[in-house]
């Protein structure tokens, strides 16, 4: 017993492997130390930039802030050479036509991720995968072009009539058929977000255990019943996140939404009149900007969306969190 | 109910690999069947082409017959939806949904046969518990995740979950082997219980297991069956040499 000890001290002294226990010895400390101070730094470096942002647009935004107070969030007044500013109609078309394209992404995107990740036979699944997260890859001012020349009459001359003919008693399809407007910024948005939805989707669904599908299939599921049952529940929180991912991009979409929404500050139920977005608005009349309320008005307007972006992101958060808790659980 | 489960020159393949080979094998009903052979001798395929559940794997396929009381389960009409419905099966790895209560884990089957009647659920779960011998461990929180419960508890509760539908057979692969032995111990009790009522073939790796709870053992080296006999005859005089290596312990 001793011996071996004794072999074993040796041994240690011989590969002079150092045996101190105070830190500080070892060059591995400072690695340590220097490892953890980038690591910390590149972290501070975005939560300055973001509090950066929040700080400088509060502060280009002051003209306007004083001029309109809370007021510039109700008003659907926007008359630069009055100077008066009002955000809500902005606000709303942001809001709606990111709706509208979440509306249409939703199914279809997380149908695509449905099919793909369970029913389409192997071969397919690949190329069809690569095929719809290409669509991410076509820059955003390709699809506006799109949108002015194919999309846009399609509507105008096809879709808008027929829908005002099928459904025409219902104020969400009535006025004339301009193609571009609310439903054709819609139409794009959901194009431009579905294969996010997809890409994500997909990954959360191949990450529902083999074992929860067969569960459901042993106690005589249907396929559809199977992946209600088994893999739609359990993979849920991922999906919502996936869905809000999406409706991240929507909301700050900028090009696209621009060239086919119409441009025009209103608020109007129809689908097919035109509208304009808080981003879209800023990209237009920023250059246009002359006085100095004019271009507070436009910042506040930035300001605006980044809390809005911020709101619904943290909302998207809540939410992924509430629902993903069950699920932690069995996880492990 | 006569006749149970007849399996007659099954043989089942995972792509170009063929995993099982001319099986002809006969379950008595209300008994219980152990499965034993090494690891890759094809015992889990078995039972998973008893319920039609070795199709699902991409690439699988099967061919000869399997009969649940003379019916052809691979008969052309034959829909395997319906086929699981009346085999129950119960795997390795416990799988409750972890999204559902326990109630409602028990009654999943129940609601895809169409049962909606609310006191009908309430009374089939509380059997299938009682029959699953969990019922007095979780009676009171029956609207809590079925995640919350301990390895064994959650294996009862996938037993429970495949009786609720009354199946008349309960296919078991390996349901222990992912289990302490206390639990183990819990499981066979079960299963000595449920023998009464239903026919029940059992997949194990634990040769002590296979001579506790079964009546009959099947022995399957290499996609062949080897051996099929009443338990005792199989562990004490096996008729074949390989077998007798295996239940020996010289191989294995």
């Amino acid at each position: 017993m001793l011996k071996s000890e004794l072999a074993g001290a040796s041994t240690a002294e011989r590969l002079s492997v150092p045996r101190s226990l105070v830190p500080g010895r070892r060059r591995g400390v400072w690695g340590d130390r220097l490892y953890q101070a980038a690591v910390r730094a590149a972290v501070l470096v975005f939560v300055v930039v973001v509090l950066g942002i929040a700080a400088l647009l509060v502060y280009a935004a002051r003209p306007a802030l004083a001029a309109f107070g809370w007021r510039f969030l109700v008003t659907a007044d926007w008359d630069p050479v009055a100077e008066h500013f009002g955000a809500l109609p902005f606000v709303y078309g942001t809001l709606a036509s990111a709706l509208l394209g979440m509306l249409i992404a939703v199914p279809l995107g997380v149908g695509t991720a449905i099919y793909l990740a369970e029913l389409a036979p192997f071969w397919i699944r690949p190329p069809v995968a690569f095929l719809v997260e290409l669509l991410a890859a076509i820059p955003s001012v390709v699809y506006g072009l799109w949108g002015i020349f194919v999309l846009a009459p399609l509507l105008r001359s096809w879709v808008q009539p027929g829908l005002a003919r099928g459904l025409g008693f219902l104020p969400l399809f009535q006025g004339t058929p301009y193609g571009v407007g609310m439903l054709a910024a819609g139409i794009i948005l959901a194009i431009m977000v579905v294969p996010f939805i997809v890409a994500v989707s997909r990954e959360v669904l191949l990450a529902v255990p083999t074992q929860q599908r067969e569960a459901a299939l042993a106690l005589g599921a249907t396929r559809w019943e199977t992946t209600r049952l088994a893999v739609l529940r359990y993979a849920r929180s991922g999906l919502l996140g996936a869905i809000l991912l999406g409706l991240g991009r929507a909301l700050g979409e900028t090009m696209a939404v621009t060239m086919v929404i119409g441009n025009r500050p209103e608020i109007a139920l129809s689908l097919f009149a035109p509208g304009y977005t808080m981003a879209s608005v800023i990209a237009n009349e920023f250059t246009e900007a002359t006085s100095d309320l004019y271009l507070a008005a436009l910042i506040e307007i930035g300001l605006l969306l980044f809390v809005v972006t911020v709101a619904v992101n943290a909302l998207a958060r809540l939410l992924v969190w509430s629902v993903g808790g069950a699920v932690k659980e069995v996880r492990e | 109910m006569a006749d149970g489960i007849r399996i007659t020159r099954l043989n089942a393949w995972f792509g170009p690999r063929q995993v099982l080979r001319d099986i002809d094998l006969a379950v008595v009903p209300r008994s219980v069947t152990a499965i034993i052979g090494p690891s890759g001798c094809g015992k889990s395929t078995c039972v998973r082409c008893i319920n039609r559940m070795h199709e699902v794997v991409p690439g699988a396929r099967v061919a000869g017959r399997v009969e649940l009381n003379g019916e052809d389960l691979y008969a052309p009409g034959a829909d395997p939806v319906e086929v699981r419905r009346r085999i129950g099966m119960v795997f390795q790895k416990p799988n409750p949904f972890p999204t559902m209560s326990i109630f409602d884990n028990v009654a999943a089957g129940l609601r895809l046969a169409g049962v909606r009647n609310r006191a009908a659920l309430h009374e089939a779960v509380e059997r299938a518990l009682h029959h699953a011998a969990l019922w007095d461990e979780v009676k009171d929180e029956l609207g809590k995740s079925g995640a919350g419960l301990s390895g064994g508890q959650q294996q009862r509760l996938c037993i429970a979950r495949a009786l609720a539908v009354e199946p008349e057979v309960l296919l078991m692969d390996e349901p222990c082997s992912a289990l302490d032995p206390i639990a183990t111990a819990k499981i066979e009790e079960l299963i000595m219980e449920l023998r009464k009522e239903l026919t029940i073939v059992i997949v194990t790796h634990n040769m002590q297991q296979a001579a506790r709870v079964s009546e009959w053992t099947a022995y399957f080296l290499l996609g062949e069956l080897i051996e099929f006999g009443p338990t005792r005859g199989l562990f004490t005089s096996p008729r074949d040499s390989r077998t007798e290596d295996y239940v020996t312990g010289r191989f294995g």
